[in-house]
């Protein structure tokens, strides 16, 4: 708004911020005449959700567009002012050990492209919502999720000069196994409707689940000597707590103008819960796995995070006639297993992973029976020990054979059963004829609730049977066809190199090398 | 349950067995071994026999494992769907009453995995 002359010729006040932004989310909106609302906005009513008056929407933060721009601005100056100087002052070196670069590795190619699919899940929304002030907020929110896919590739990208598996990370996480852990993730809640999408993304990704995702990555990057991804955490940080507000006054707002809304909405924190917390798995095993210096145990971080935080946001919500979600209290006791079944996973996949594995040391080892006192040594020590010795006398454990996938949150069947850490959880649906497999009751419910979704699934190990995982130049009728080894040359790994143990990887020695030459006039050795 | 859409929504499924080429899938997974993260998915031509799968197949995917060489397959227990398995190894997949996308397990008494942990 600029200064304008009245008739009088007196020169008005400028608008203030509050007036500006009032005018911007109701002056602006307009109920259309030649078109009927119901085509303009054609996904607005068949989830159910009943909205009576947009107008009791509470705006979560008051931000005009020219003060939006503004703060990001100044935001990247200080990101992208951190991030050269970190790459130009060879940072790198001063990580903790080139080992926690596989924790960035499985970022970039698991989440990174997941903030430019919200990036378009929120500009989706925010055209498709009735409501002008939930519109503006999602269009905010869309691009901040843009920002967040840039600075994270940028920074990220500086590794990728000197690091292996970091050179097809969006090739990757359209093809690869554990990727379509994460993708099959964000697909689903985008093909959802614009409610959905809110308490899938908005609500129990952002709000609920988000501090397990990002601090202990970010957390994780600055205990290892990571500036440059400890930049762009900090960079994004003032932006999530404007995506937790809008999370929030979206579910408020659904259960406050209808109370038919209240079946449908808790069904959605249910799916959702559970369907992020299945992606959560990757967390947990970079947590206690992948950082050479530990930040907490994902078990600490989920007794925070989820025990006390979410325990408390769902006391609130109660008021609402919201539960917490099915799946919470398995969740909370699987604290003591998930990411030691998942390293496992990794470890004997090895050669399908486009990031390096290993077996924990003895100190590691002994950090993780002091952190997991009751499961650790009874259950997990005894399978890294016999790798260790298996590794020793030559004859590293690599599983050859495609696991059984879970239909929903397609992660290998490895999930044990509620109460028996000794027991695989098998879960079955029958549908059409078909047979179905899940591997929690959580993803059964899921599954049994929108069967026709679900049967869709593209399920790797599947698709690699069905041949639909080959390159072009790959023959299967050659005597010496190597199913495995076509489906790793077309997921694009650089074979042999970016799919190998640590112990002895480019990484490995590269680092080491280069560390010595900041320290040595000796040439680098290896 | 339908799914709520804005048109009619249905799909076929992504994997019959026509889209194998024929082969049926088959899980299998090894109680009190759990060194094998998951169950393992193997497509097999139903005319197969069943004894193939224990002489041609398994040693290749669970035989790293320090039990696996103390097997007796006359001593397994098998499950199928979660219920007790008798299958004949003589006999096909087929004539097993085996389908596709069946889920197996099987238990040999005595083995318990690595230091008796289930692993």
């Amino acid at each position: 708004m600029t200064m304008t002359n009245d008739a009088t010729g007196t020169a008005k006040k400028k608008l203030g911020l509050k007036e500006r932004y009032a005018l911007m989310t109701r002056g602006l909106d307009w109920e259309t005449t030649y078109q009927p609302m119901e085509d303009v906005f054609p996904y607005a009513t068949y989830e159910g959700i009943k909205v009576h008056d947009w107008d009791k929407w509470e705006d979560p933060f008051r931000l005009t567009m020219d003060a939006y721009w503004k703060y990001q601005a100044e935001k990247e100056q200080k990101l992208y002012a951190i991030m050269d100087a970190f790459a130009q002052n060879n940072g790198h070196l001063g990580l903790t050990d080139a080992r926690y670069i596989n924790a960035l590795k499985l970022f970039l190619t698991g989440v990174t492209p997941l903030e430019y699919m919200a990036h378009r899940g929120f500009a989706h929304v925010g055209r498709q919502l009735p409501g002008v002030g939930a519109r503006v907020a999602c269009q905010m929110q869309s691009l901040d999720e843009l920002r967040h896919a840039q600075t994270q590739i940028h920074s990220m990208s500086n590794y990728n000069k000197l690091y292996d598996g970091f050179h097809s990370w969006r090739h990757m996480h359209d093809r690869v196994w554990y990727l379509s852990v994460p993708k099959s993730f964000f697909d689903d809640a985008i093909t959802a409707g614009p409610f959905e999408y809110m308490i899938a993304i908005g609500f129990s990704f952002e709000y609920v689940l988000t501090n397990l995702l990002f601090v202990p990555f970010i957390s994780g990057a600055a205990y290892n000597g990571d500036m440059g991804a400890m930049a762009f955490g900090f960079s994004a940080q003032s932006d999530e707590s404007r995506h937790m507000t809008l999370g929030l006054e979206a579910i408020k707002f659904m259960l406050e103008q209808d109370p038919d809304n209240l079946p449908i909405v808790q069904h959605w924190i249910d799916k959702w819960f559970w369907r992020g917390y299945r992606v959560l798995t990757l967390v947990a095993m970079m947590l206690d796995y992948m950082l050479p210096k530990k930040v907490m145990s994902w078990k600490e971080a989920w007794e925070v995070y989820a025990e006390q935080n979410g325990g408390a946001l769902f006391a609130d919500l109660a008021r609402y006639g919201i539960r917490p979600p099915l799946g919470w209290q398995q969740a909370c006791d699987d604290k003591d297993h998930l990411s030691h079944q998942a390293w496992a996973t990794f470890y004997q996949y090895q050669a399908a992973a486009p990031f390096h594995t290993w077996v924990p040391s003895e100190e590691d080892m002994a950090w993780q029976a002091d952190k997991y006192p009751d499961t650790f040594d009874k259950y997990y020590r005894p399978r890294f020990e016999q790798w260790a010795q298996m590794e020793a006398e030559g004859n590293r454990f690599n599983n050859g054979t495609l696991p059984l996938l879970c239909q929903v949150c397609q992660i290998p069947m490895l999930f044990t059963e509620p109460g028996d850490p000794t027991r695989i959880c098998y879960r079955e649906s029958e549908y059409k004829g078909e047979t179905y497999h899940t591997c929690s009751d959580g993803c059964k419910n899921i599954f049994d609730h929108e069967q026709e979704k679900y049967i869709q699934a593209w399920l790797p190990v599947h698709q690699i049977y069905q041949g639909n995982c080959f390159g072009p130049d790959a023959d299967p009728t050659s005597p010496d066809f190597n199913p495995l080894l076509e489906v790793i040359k077309w997921y694009g790994y650089n074979v042999g190199v970016d799919n190998r143990p640590y112990e002895g990887s480019e990484d490995q020695t590269n680092f080491r090398a280069w560390k010595q030459q900041t320290t040595s006039n000796a040439p680098a050795a290896g | 349950m339908a799914v709520k859409a804005v048109k009619e929504y249905v799909f076929a499924p992504m994997d019959t067995q026509e889209k194998l080429h024929g082969a049926q899938l088959t899980y299998i997974g090894w109680i009190d071994h759990l060194m094998f993260c998951a169950p393992f998915a193997f497509p097999f031509p139903p005319d197969m026999p069943f004894g193939a799968i224990l002489e041609a197949v398994l040693p290749g995917s669970f035989g790293q494992h320090p039990d696996f060489a103390q097997i007796d397959w006359s001593q397994a227990e098998w499950t199928k769907g979660g219920r007790p398995f008798h299958p004949d190894p003589a006999k096909s997949l087929a004539e097993n009453g085996m389908r596709h996308k069946d889920s197996l397990t099987f238990r040999i008494p005595g083995l318990t995995g690595i230091k008796g942990t289930s692993s």
